[in-house]
């Protein structure tokens, strides 16, 4: 059984890497996941033949248990909510590779080298993080915790925290079997994630999330060392390096270093940068925005988070397939970072039915905005803050936005008079050229579409 | 069994690979790649499926069935939310 046990595997880590190769080309990508899938599915059912296994009840138990509340809950969420399932499902697999170290460390040396415990302290302190820390991005997105909690002398409390940790996971390969310490270890770095975690602003959270998830790669890939199983090695190692070049990616759109992100500013820095910088906002009524939008001849969407909890991408799809019967040309344009995840945006207008054609990224359209009319933004906010540009102060500065500002005309559609995710002042919403419509995105697009309708 | 610098040359020629599949992706594909990546290190379920099954002491077939639960949400919950979110691409046809 053991050679099948080996050829079904390295059959699982082919599948695992065509079908990622499959779903970075958007017309092969919906092939890509059940090609994975399938790999997935064989080693899976093979495991159950490996040599000595025992507690067969407890196993099925947790599979069944496992899986259809993971199968109910990913069924049901909505697509706006997809960035935090991501980060729940991706705690969920550090928190298994932790559960694997811990069980290996609580056994002790028996069999194992050094070297391997070493692998097995570094996976399980990696697993962890990325466990806590994802559950608590994960409750940051779902507006369990509202505020980034910052405290004085936070970062050498964190770093102290982890050194104990780190001193402490250096101890383990030399003992004997389990004990204490293990629990110690494990306790403190669950704390450390938690903590790391929880200054961060939900503007980040993208980057972070993008992160653990290369993290929980990573820490599958050593435990995968640990259990002598080559299937984890490569589908581990494979995940930690594809996801450390995503994240690469994602802190390069902002502008910023992924130290940054988890260090840096957001947390502190937004006190008055920009005060006084922004003119008085006016306010504008549907009907005439509907009119503005009907007789120019280019109007651009810029959407963002706002839109997802709006749920207002079909209404905007509608807004746009009016606009263009009327002869206006409706292009979208999205930031890398718009949404909680980069992409979040595409995959709602995806959902919406707007064709690719239409959807255009930031150095695509941002030569185009002179020439724009109207400027539509939707619940984007720190993507179009021209002091991103302009002030050097501003925490955000030198991070590429979207160039609405240069457009003739925009209108901003926003819940309310209160900042963006980062707490920045936005400075486009004070121009001259500028309107407001405060309302909920859907409601106001839906009063958009009838003010067009009535021309 | 894979030891030593078998060991550190697949993880080696492993992480070249993972680096050169992501290397061009289009950003459109940039949340449901992370979503289909976070799906793949569900593997981490045949090695929480090993160690409950040579698990021995309570606490051990505690933590083992805790880590199979979670794996197992892992890897059925990332293959769920990435099937959807690629279903979505499906109706569109070509790219620019």
């Amino acid at each position: 059984m053991g050679v099948v046990i080996q050829i079904s595997y390295f059959l699982a880590a082919a599948l695992f890497i065509l079908g990622l190769k499959r779903m970075s080309s958007p017309v092969t990508a919906r092939d890509g996941i059940v090609w994975a899938g399938a790999g997935m599915l064989v080693a899976t059912v093979v495991t159950f033949f490996w040599h000595g296994m025992s507690n067969y009840l407890l196993m099925i138990l947790a599979i069944a248990v496992g899986s259809s509340v993971a199968w109910i809950s990913g069924k049901r969420v909505a697509m706006t909510t997809m960035p935090q399932m991501i980060a729940l499902y991706n705690g969920m697999g550090g928190g298994a590779a932790a559960a694997i170290a811990a069980i290996e460390l609580l056994r002790g040396t028996n069999g194992h080298s050094g070297a391997v415990m070493g692998l097995a302290v570094i996976g399980g302190l990696i697993g962890t993080v990325s466990f806590s820390g994802s559950l608590i991005a994960f409750a940051k997105l779902q507006g369990l915790i509202k505020r980034s909690i910052v405290f004085p002398m936070q970062q050498p409390f964190n770093l102290a925290v982890l050194g104990t940790a780190v001193v402490i996971g250096a101890l383990l390969p030399f003992q004997g079997s389990g004990g204490v310490l293990v629990f110690v270890f494990f306790a403190l770095v669950l704390t450390f994630g938690v903590l790391m975690t929880l200054p961060i602003g939900g503007a980040d959270m993208p980057v972070v999330i993008s992160l653990y998830n290369a993290l929980t790669g990573l820490a599958v890939g050593l435990e995968g060392f640990v259990l002598n199983n080559a299937a984890m090695i490569i589908a581990g190692t494979v995940v930690g390096a594809a996801g450390s070049l995503l994240t690469q990616l994602m802190a390069r759109a902002m502008n910023r270093s992924i130290a940054n992100v988890l260090f840096g500013a957001f947390g502190h820095a937004p006190a008055a940068a920009s005060a006084g910088e922004s003119g008085a906002l006016k306010p504008i009524d549907a009907d005439d925005a509907g009119i503005m939008m009907a007789y120019s001849s280019k109007v651009v969407v810029v959407p963002g988070y706002g839109m997802a909890v709006a749920q207002a991408q079909h209404k905007i799809w509608e807004l746009a397939e009016l606009l263009e019967e009327r002869g206006v040309r409706v292009k979208f344009a999205i930031h890398p970072v718009a949404g909680r995840m980069p992409g979040h945006m595409n995959v709602l207008l995806a959902e919406a039915g707007v064709p690719y054609d239409k959807i255009y990224d930031l150095d695509e359209i941002n030569p185009e905005f002179p020439t724009v009319d109207v400027a539509l933004v939707i619940g984007a906010n720190d993507v179009v803050n021209p002091v991103a540009r302009t002030n050097p102060e501003s925490p955000i500065y030198g991070m590429p936005i979207l160039n609405t500002d240069q457009a003739k005309n925009v209108l901003v559609i926003k819940r309310g008079q209160g900042r963006g995710f980062s707490g920045i002042e936005n400075a486009l919403f004070g121009k001259d050229h500028t309107r407001m419509l405060y309302g909920d995105a859907q409601d106001m697009v839906s009063k958009l579409i009838q003010a067009v309708k009535r021309l | 069994m894979i030891e030593g610098f078998t060991a550190l040359y697949i993880f080696m020629l492993a992480a070249f690979t993972g680096y050169e599949v992501i290397a061009r992706v289009p950003v459109i594909l940039h949340t449901p790649l992370m979503s289909g990546s976070n799906f793949i290190h569900g593997i981490v379920l045949v090695g929480a499926m090993v160690a409950l099954g040579h698990a021995g002491t309570g606490l051990e077939r505690a933590i083992g069935f805790f880590g199979v639960l979670l794996a197992s949400m892992n890897a059925v919950g990332g293959y769920v939310v990435t099937e959807r979110m690629l279903d979505m691409f499906k109706s569109n046809k070509g790219g620019r």
